[in-house]
């Protein structure tokens, strides 16, 4: 049954992530992730993480897509066809050296992944993924670094305000 | 065939699949705003992995993983945005091969 929900979920997901790349309006793309997030919240729930379920709808679906959709708006972007999709040329060496370094990571992960045992999945109680859990969690063991995440958040503030500030005086 | 619950592999090919789109997407288009949505979908496909492994291994680190991934991804997407309307301001172009000048 969770397969039945999974399958046309991940579908969608999927194509909407397609539709983001290969949208040529800027306000297209942003739909398109819109939709994606909430395919991803959806995920989540199956997976029973509910409160990053809600999180993702909130953070990605509310907060960060308004902030793209007010940019995209701000700075009034037409379409964008003929200019986008440009090969450039490209350099053989370094072509070749990004091309090993990628199969060699590859190797590796399917390697890891294959030798690894994937059968035997552990219980779950009914507490997994509430907000109980995940912020018992969250204030005792990574207490730390949630409070490096409210730096970090802060830093990032201040770099936005006087970023997209004309003239610093 | 649809009985039993979702096995691990395929919430790992979900975020290998949605991780590789992004990656085209960054690679090649050239518009400032989907290159920045490209990065978007690829913090997602991590945390579809975090997740999942946490699922499989009831843990709760894996969601504590995927907070932090979210508090990063907000800081990242207001910084960027606000760099790309100061560029916009010296250069009313979205176009990321026209910004060369810190090009060696």
């Amino acid at each position: 049954m969770e397969l039945l929900i999974f399958y046309p979920i991940a579908g969608l997901c999927v194509a909407l992530a397609l539709g983001v790349i290969l949208n040529t309006s800027p306000v297209g793309s942003a739909m398109c992730l819109i939709g994606m997030m909430l395919g991803l919240a959806g995920i989540f729930v199956l997976q029973q993480a509910h409160f990053i379920a809600v999180l993702q709808i909130i953070i990605y679906a509310g907060a960060i897509m308004v902030l793209f959709m007010f940019v995209i708006m701000l700075l009034n972007l037409k379409q964008t066809a003929g200019t986008d999709w440009v090969a450039r040329n490209n350099n053989l060496f370094i072509t070749i050296l990004t091309s090993a370094l990628a199969l060699g990571i590859l190797y590796k992960i399917v390697d890891v992944t294959f030798s690894a045992d994937l059968n035997s999945p552990a219980e779950l109680p009914d507490t997994f993924g509430t907000v109980a859990t995940v912020g018992e969690s969250l204030f005792t063991d990574f207490v730390l670094p949630f409070e490096v995440a409210s730096l970090l958040l802060l830093a990032a503030m201040i770099g936005a305000v006087v970023l997209a500030k004309p003239k610093l005086d | 065939m649809f009985e039993g619950t979702v096995p691990l592999e395929h919430y790992l090919t979900l975020s290998a699949v949605l991780f590789v789109i992004g990656i085209v997407g960054v690679l090649v288009r050239r518009n400032v705003i989907v290159v920045f949505m490209s990065i978007e979908i690829m913090l997602n496909a991590v945390n579809i992995s975090l997740i999942a492994f946490d699922h499989y291994l009831n843990l709760s680190n894996g969601q504590i993983f995927s907070f932090m991934v979210m508090c990063v991804a907000a800081a990242e997407v207001s910084v960027g945005l606000a760099i790309i309307i100061a560029l916009h301001r010296n250069k009313p172009t979205v176009n990321l091969d026209e910004f060369n000048l810190l090009k060696w």
